[in-house]
């Protein structure tokens, strides 16, 4: 196996045993007052007097030819300034910014301009003095449409005679191809028992409670946009959407809004700021397009994985993990802005925490008519944490072997290790987390109880324990190492914060990504800052910058946010008191090494009393140039573009994927379910969940994640499916129809931390914004199982729906299959 | 058709307004637009989310159904009439201790029922917390610090009536 060389490629081992005083405190978030006063400040509370109106019509269709539009009567219509079709929006746009693996063959518009290929596909936009107006003029244009037959089904999609979702691409396989990670060959012939299984997760999404949204403004003076939006916080390729807007990318100027919720698919939703920006040219206004709940639900990027498995894992009688060889299709709709990304992103875990040896997999992706996928908390890692998951559960029901001593008998120990596919896991302690969650889910209980239920009161109560991992930080690499020879091999994710004191020792903090969408990256920056400055958090400002003269950053994704600003704000701390110490040093007429910080300044080493505290350096910075050496400049403030810490490159064969996720979390989750086998309905008695995120910085920002994450886990296991039926219409297309949780559907958490610091970031961070999400499905699922076995029921779809449980419980049998 | 405008009176937060409205124009609009009022959210745009939520008569209402007209003759509550003289409402100060939000965007109709729940009683239990805001949806929080946090802002504001009695 070719491997790049490890060792060397590693960062230099941090020592994380400093006292801290500011990390790792359960502070309030300092976002928290303008949301409660009702001051947000939302893309939505922006709108001006005299900013006009967008609103979108949408096709009807899954997958037709638009033969024609006509729109004059709209255009007459009142109030109305423009209306823009399809074909004319293709005129005035380049084609989105598409990370796909042809996106030439597969081409992405705003607005389609020849065909639609899913029900809710824009087709026209009117452009009006108010939402009303504009939507009583969407009713007035006419598309006459040639319905063409759709494909809703993946596996249909990749046969040979199925309807082309694009025919410039002579396929709906958008990309298919086998890795083999190790000897997978050599490791099945030598194992004892091959576990299989076909399991299936259906579509489920982000489903924000706030849509994207965006107000456009273009100053034909020196034709430039200025967009503000809850979205597009991937700022170092905006000269992408630039480019989507025939502009100059310094001619593009990205403004970050807060965004009311994500989940992932608000880095980088182009549709509402081109659009808005498009018809800002056009009719030289002020524009705001804001999606309704339909706009979201039915054209957006929050539709996450739509994956078909069939899975083999190659054990040993003992409980040994061998190998495990991995087939899905994953459904991605009409487009695939992401391209198989994540792929990459189970592939940075494929094993688990598990010493598995060897690894095939093999992923098509297939285009229907439906909504392009997105980006959803997990990124499809937290689907392969499912289906390992019930795999390591179905092979410890098939050797009669204990499903915490299975686990445990396979437990990576000695870090950092290096699992077959090349990415790294960084540090952990798995029998820890085990041990905690055994002990907070009071396990050998609800056993006992589990039994006794079932004997005396035919209730069926099933525990569901997983362990599992929690990738966080990735590398660009996972969207290209897909193939041979690469469009665009980028390397470059960093993340920026500018520090300005200012004359009065006030510290800004600026940062350059809408870090911003219910995590908390100002709590963090200003607990970072105050770590390193030993002021209050309260007391740090924090800006966010706008994108055509700000500084390179890639905003929230894929568990980054906390690490890579803790690396930003380290290093332009790092800069601002190596400036504060010549000038501290000057001011106390000393050598700058015989100053040291502490508590807010520099003193002279040994001299407590003789100190400059930082205020008094930053007003001598500020207002005294000619009290310094010539080379000293006015003022206090520095920037640090922190780049992703450890990134390897992929081996030119790719059998070796390189260091592309490498500080891994891991989790324990064990919900106690009850399944009422009359009317398929679950619910829970009991939830434990314990997470290691490395050093907490603030944990109860982090168990707020936890819990919400697992309640969006409920969700994934039992509730949630955007349903296409075979016309390709969405019947889920409202929060009438697609189940949200609500508080009656969450249990209460029983939550433990556990902390492993990782060796190479700052004070030992890992991300964990997504954790609850990436272990609850799994873990849950396995509960139902585990309740329904003796009925010899095993539910292998998610959602769990109600309808689906009796159905698996009838198709067992007339009382199923009750066992014994 | 030109739709016409109707006159309404409506108290929002304590003071009057007299306002010339479409008939089909939404109160959450009338609220945002109007009255520049932006602390009440859109969410779902069809009444199930609770998003909107403001109290209309001292009930909850889901403003995204409701029209301006509708409104007429009432008293309407909203977030930006919880905090008195640059001092939150114990249901904010709580929010903020348990952090009972994230994103904060259904935040405002969440304190709004909050309001009404414990208007009603006093002193819930959790469970009882847990079934009244399953009116509105969170999709951050999980809602077990949202419980929580209502539960405290009960407690300290059954302490403040009493020592006030």
């Amino acid at each position: 196996m070719t491997t790049v060389d490890r060792a060397d490629a590693a960062p230099p081992v941090r020592d994380q045993s400093a006292k801290r005083r500011w990390v790792g405190q359960s502070i309030r978030r300092v976002e928290d007052p303008k949301f409660l006063l009702g001051r947000g400040g939302y893309i939505a509370d922006r709108i001006t007097p005299g900013t006009l109106h967008a609103a979108v019509l949408r096709s009807p269709h899954a997958h037709a030819r638009i033969v024609r539009i006509e729109a004059s009567r709209a255009k007459a219509a009142p109030g109305v300034h423009a209306v823009i079709t399809g074909p004319e929006a293709a005129e005035l746009c380049n084609p989105m910014p598409d990370f796909g693996p042809d996106p030439a063959r597969h081409t992405w518009r705003c607005l389609a301009a020849d065909k639609v290929r899913y029900v809710g596909e824009g087709v026209a936009v009117v452009v009006a003095d108010s939402r009303y107006l504009a939507e009583d003029a969407l009713e007035l244009i006419e598309v006459e449409y040639e319905p063409l037959p759709p494909v809703t089904d993946p596996v249909r999609a990749l046969a040979d005679d199925a309807p082309l979702v694009h025919e410039a691409l002579e396929s709906n396989c958008a990309y298919e191809r086998t890795f083999d990670f190790g000897d997978v060959d050599r490791d099945f012939a030598e194992a004892e028992v091959i576990v299989r299984d076909r399991l299936r997760w259906h579509r489920s999404g982000g489903q924000p409670l706030e849509t994207v949204g965006a107000i456009a403004e273009y100053d034909l003076g020196t034709g430039s946009f200025t967009i503000d939006t809850n979205t597009l916080s991937f700022t170092s390729y905006l000269f992408m959407a630039a480019n989507t807007l025939k502009v100059a990318a310094n001619k593009l100027d990205i403004r970050p809004v807060p965004a009311g919720g994500s989940f992932g698919s608000k880095l980088f939703a182009n549709k509402p700021a081109v659009i808005a920006a498009m018809c800002a040219r056009e009719t030289g206004r002020k524009v705001a397009y804001l999606e309704d709940r339909v706009d979201n639900i039915s054209n957006c990027d929050h539709h996450g994985s739509d994956r078909i498995y069939e899975v083999e894992l190659a054990m040993m009688r003992d409980g040994t993990m061998r190998s495990i060889k991995i087939d899905v299709i994953d459904d991605y709709g009409a487009y695939i802005q992401f391209g198989v990304g994540h792929h990459g992103n189970a592939l940075a875990q494929v094993v688990g925490p598990y010493t598995i040896g060897s690894v095939r997999y093999q992923v098509q992706a297939a285009l229907t008519n439906k909504n392009q996928q997105g980006a959803y908390r997990g990124f499809g890692s937290e689907v392969n944490n499912w289906m390992l998951e019930q795999m390591v559960d179905k092979a410890a029901r098939e050797l009669g072997l204990d499903p915490v001593a299975v686990r445990r008998k396979n437990f990576i120990r000695e870090f950092p290790h290096f699992i077959p596919t090349g990415n790294v896991y960084d540090s952990g302690d798995y029998d820890r987390v085990l041990d905690k969650a055994l002990e907070l889910a009071d396990y050998s209980h609800w056993r006992t109880e589990q039994e006794r239920l079932r004997e005396e009161e035919g209730r069926y109560i099933g525990i569901g324990l997983i362990s599992a991992q929690e990738r966080s930080v990735f590398s660009a690499t996972e969207f290209w190492f897909w193939f041979d020879e690469p469009g665009a091999p980028v390397t470059s994710t960093p993340e920026s914060v500018s520090l300005k004191v200012d004359a009065t020792g006030g510290i800004t903090a600026i940062l350059y990504s809408c870090a911003f969408w219910g995590n908390s990256p100002e709590t963090m920056v200003a607990q970072f800052v105050a770590e390193e400055f030993d002021c209050s958090p309260y007391d740090v400002s924090i800006v966010y910058h706008g994108s055509r003269d700000g500084l390179p950053a890639t905003g929230p994704g894929g568990s980054r946010t906390t690490v890579m600003l803790a690396g930003a704000v380290e290093g332009a701390a790092g800069k601002i008191k190596a400036k504060a110490r010549r000038a501290a040093a000057h001011l106390l007429e000393i050598d700058p090494d015989d100053v040291e910080w502490s508590d807010g300044g520099f003193h002279v080493k040994g001299d407590p009393e003789r100190k400059k505290s930082l205020a008094e350096i930053a007003i001598a910075l500020h207002l005294f140039k000619h009290s310094f050496p010539a080379d000293m400049e006015s003022g206090l403030d520095e920037s640090k573009v922190f780049d992703h810490p450890y990134t390897t490159m992929p081996s030119a064969d790719r059998k070796d994927l390189g260091v592309f996720y490498p500080f891994m979390g891991h989790a324990c989750h064990v919900p106690v379910v009850e399944v009422d086998i009359e009317t398929g309905a679950v619910t829970f008695l009991h939830y434990a969940a314990v997470h290691d995120c490395g050093t907490l910085v603030n944990p109860r920002s982090l168990a707020g994640h936890i819990v919400g994450g697992t309640a969006q886990g409920i969700g994934t296991a039992l509730y949630e499916e955007f349903v296409y039926d075979d016309d390709g219409q969405l019947l889920s297309s409202s929060f009438l129809d697609y189940l949200i949780p609500t508080a009656t559907e969450v249990p209460e958490l029983t939550i433990g931390h556990v902390e492993t610091p990782s060796p190479y970031t700052p004070h030992g961070v890992k991300g964990g914004g997504e954790g609850g999400r990436m272990m609850a499905p799994a873990a849950i699922n396995v509960a139902v199982n585990d309740a329904l076995y003796p009925l010899g029921v095993r539910l292998t779809e998610l959602p769990m729906t109600p309808e689906r449980i009796l159905s698996a419980l009838r198709a067992a049998g007339p009382i199923g299959g009750r066992a014994g | 058709m030109t739709p016409t405008a109707c006159t309404i009176n409506v108290t929002v937060n304590g003071h009057p307004h007299v306002a010339e409205v479409e008939p089909r124009r939404l109160l959450v609009d009338f609220l945002r637009e109007d009255l520049g009022l932006a602390g009440t959210h859109i969410g779902c745009e069809h009444g199930v989310c609770g998003t909107c939520t403001v109290l209309l008569n001292g009930a909850s209402i889901r403003s995204c159904i409701t029209f301006a007209v509708q409104a007429d003759g009432a008293e309407i509550s909203t977030v930006e009439g919880l905090a008195r003289g640059g001092e939150m409402h114990p249901l904010q100060d709580e929010f903020s201790e348990k952090q009972g939000l994230q994103c904060g965007y259904c935040t405002p109709g969440m304190l709004m029922r909050a309001c009404e729940i414990l208007a009603e009683n006093p002193d819930p239990t959790p469970a009882e917390v847990r079934s009244a805001i399953a009116s509105n949806l969170c999709r951050c929080t999980g809602y077990q610090f949202i419980t929580e946090a209502v539960i405290g802002a009960a407690a300290r504001m059954r302490a403040t009536k009493e020592v006030a009695s």
